[in-house]
């Protein structure tokens, strides 16, 4: 019996041992989003490219969607804008832009000069639909589903390795639905 | 020596501008009940951008957007729980300082308890245990006694058997 207990600590040493070993390599940063599951906080705000016209989240209803968070004042969403144009273009991939915090003409002159992969850019200049969604650092993409329903958030660069290993699995599995 | 007196007294004039924190939003609020209750919910609410600090000493504009919510929430009449559940229901359970307890978090809750609960049992097993053998096994039968008390008087006849 007295034997038995002298392996207590390795027992606890490699249980130890595990859970530490099982956190290496994961990003502390990286949170689930809290609506996972749920549909796309209601809003209201104007189309970057058009101030008079009025956008909901209906703009979500009808086809797979990627949501992406950016603004002109963030560098990462630069180093994702190619690979967000290539998305669009050659994936076919509709991807919704939410220009967030930022400023329509700054906006327009980068999607001028750097492409526009957007099918719809909202602009959100105080960040109020950002805020609901849980955005805490730009660039952030999400999949919403063709029901509007937040499925995966990415935060940070979208580059092609993050798009084949996490993205694209879930964008072909909700598209097959409709 | 004048000219860098004045230029010193200058640099000390703006101690009070460098010192004060650019967090520190101004609020008003009606009571001073009602500033402490805004005090300890931004204190007990995490930044979801800069990990290991409250919603209160964060820079990040993430936590400004928060507590201009908290502000906003308080000034409708939103109790603490509507509140905190506002911002869980944004960023998830990550912003509680304090997590609810439920089936997930009952672990890190119980933790504690389990432990001194544990350390306890342990305390008082060795206690019984040596309690138990005083009783029960006298260090010396009388026998032993007769012959260490014979050994100590001088007589060796007794050691080679030993």
């Amino acid at each position: 019996m007295k034997r038995i207990l002298l392996f207590v600590p390795l027992v606890l040493a490699v249980v130890l041992g595990v859970v530490l070993f099982a956190g290496i390599g994961k990003d502390p940063n990286e949170l689930e989003s809290a609506l996972i599951g749920k549909p796309v906080p209601e809003f209201v705000l104007t189309d970057l490219h058009d101030e008079g016209r009025e956008l909901t989240r209906d703009v979500f209803k009808g086809q797979v969607s990627l949501l992406n968070v950016w603004g002109t004042w963030c560098p990462a969403c630069r180093d994702e804008h190619a690979d967000l144009v290539w998305l669009a273009e050659e994936k076919g991939v509709r991807i919704v832009g939410l220009n967030y915090k930022d400023n329509r003409d700054d906006a327009l002159v980068w999607l001028d000069r750097l492409g526009d992969p957007y099918q719809v850019s909202i602009y959100d200049p105080r960040g109020s639909l950002g805020f609901d969604l849980g955005v805490y650092g730009a660039p952030e993409t999400y999949v919403i589903d063709a029901e509007g329903i937040v499925r995966y958030r990415h935060v940070g660069v979208v580059n092609e390795k993050v798009w084949e290993q996490e993205i694209k699995p879930l964008v072909e599995r909700y598209g097959e639905k409709t | 020596m004048l000219r860098s007196t004045i230029a010193l007294a200058l640099l000390f004039m703006l101690v009070p501008f460098a010192l004060a924190d650019d967090a520190r939003d101004v609020y008003g609020f009606e009571s001073q009940a009602q500033e402490q209750r805004f005090q300890s919910l931004i204190s007990e609410l995490r930044c979801p951008k800069c990990q290991n600090q409250n919603i209160a000493d964060s820079n990040a504009p993430i936590s400004k957007d928060m507590r201009e919510e908290v502000y906003r929430m308080m000034s409708d009449g939103a109790s603490n729980e509507e509140i905190v559940g506002a911002l869980v229901d944004r960023f998830g359970e990550f912003v509680r300082y304090k997590p609810e307890v439920d089936s997930r978090t009952i672990l890190l809750w119980a933790t504690p308890a389990i432990v001194v609960f544990g350390g306890l049992l342990v305390v008082a097993g060795i206690i019984i245990r040596s309690r138990r053998s005083d009783q029960s096994e006298p260090a010396l039968t009388d026998e032993e006694r007769a012959r260490a008390s014979r050994i100590l008087d001088g007589d060796d006849s007794d050691r080679s058997s030993g």
